[in-house]
């Protein structure tokens, strides 16, 4: 495999990676926290799904890279800067009804783009996607059906979904935006058109909020930059709670 | 959300070609919903092949009350167990 191509993968990777650590860590703060016991334990999975996902592209990125770092040191020791990941995954759960929209728009997203992947010409990419599908398969089921019933649920909780869906709709834009090392790896078949998945989204989205009692914001704000490491205020917080143990005890292990 | 949901009753059929069994109990709004929590709650560590989800309160139990008129009666029935045979040695298994 030729240099650039070589740089455009590991930047793809840790993408990636960065996505679904940020989700996966995010989610993980709902532990202990659920609204009850059965939901609490199902949250928990999906956030485990979520950083199970992140390993297998850390792992992979590291080798790529090929300077000797592990997937601890890509998760624990760069800075906030130099994150990767799509802002969306990074914003704060502020209520359940933020938290399930949220993970449902990104699970309509992931179930898309995902079997996509399945057929990309790296192997080993198209081996994480066929695992990853059938977890993101059962997330949307999951997500989905939150989002029927809280739409359609009492005035609070529609009211809820609602500003939700408000609040995230301008960081969704972000999830179709190809970056340089996505084009450059597209031509080879090995990254997905996120481009080509907005239509699907869209009418996957709009069919589940008709359905809901819910409806799509007009506007047409939206916020983006996660790819370029700029972040909300939201994400420096959440990586001092991930990485203080690691960088107070480098090497720490259980 | 109302506070507290339905309670459903879980069932597991560990591997192809062997009963589904009891195996606990969960809280959900919906049969769909209780399916999800079952697996996320009981078949983390690969324990079924097949879920399946009743509302407890479709399960109609026998009473302790009942216990002399339902069982009682066959204790002095030894003829309805098949301990009356003489079993070849062959079959050694029943």
């Amino acid at each position: 495999m030729n240099k650039i191509t070589n740089s455009a993968l590991y930047s793809y990777l840790l993408g990636m990676a960065d996505d679904a650590l940020i989700l996966g860590q995010r989610t993980s703060e709902w532990c202990s926290r659920g609204p009850f016991l059965e939901e609490d334990i199902a949250l928990s999975n999906v956030a485990l799904d979520y950083i199970g996902r992140a390993r297998m592209f850390y792992q992979y990125a590291a080798e790529v890279e090929g300077l000797g770092r592990t997937e601890d040191d890509l998760a624990y020791f760069r800075d906030e800067r130099d994150f990767s990941n799509l802002l969306i995954n990074e914003l704060p759960n502020f209520d359940f009804a933020f938290s399930i929209v949220r993970q449902y728009f990104l699970d309509v997203h992931a179930c898309l783009y995902l079997a996509q992947l399945t057929s990309s010409t790296d192997q080993r990419l198209s081996a994480v996607a066929c695992k990853a599908i059938k977890e993101s398969r059962y997330h949307l089921k999951r997500s989905q059906t939150w989002v029927l019933q809280l739409g359609q649920g009492s005035d609070e909780s529609q009211r809820r979904m609602q500003s939700a869906i408000d609040e995230l709709w301008g960081y969704t834009p972000e999830l179709f935006i190809m970056t340089e090392s996505e084009t450059a790896l597209l031509a080879q078949g090995i990254a997905v058109n996120r481009e080509d998945l907005l239509q699907d989204w869209t009418k996957s989205v709009m069919a589940d909020m008709k359905n809901s009692n819910l409806q799509i914001p007009d506007q047409q704000w939206k916020v983006i930059g996660g790819r370029e490491g700029e972040h909300s205020e939201h994400l420096g917080h959440l990586l001092s709670q991930m990485q203080i143990l690691q960088r107070s005890y480098p090497g720490l292990t259980w | 959300m109302k506070q507290s949901n339905d309670l459903y009753e879980v069932f597991l059929r560990s591997i192809r070609g062997v009963d589904h069994r009891h195996v606990g109990s969960l809280h959900a709004d919906t049969a769909e919903q209780a399916l999800t929590y079952a697996r996320d709650v009981y078949t983390r560590r690969s324990e079924g092949v097949s879920i399946w989800v009743v509302k407890s309160t479709d399960i109609t139990a026998s009473q302790e009350q009942d216990m002399d008129s339902f069982y009682d009666p066959m204790d002095d029935k030894p003829y309805r167990h098949a301990s009356f045979y003489v079993l070849p040695d062959e079959i050694d298994n029943m």
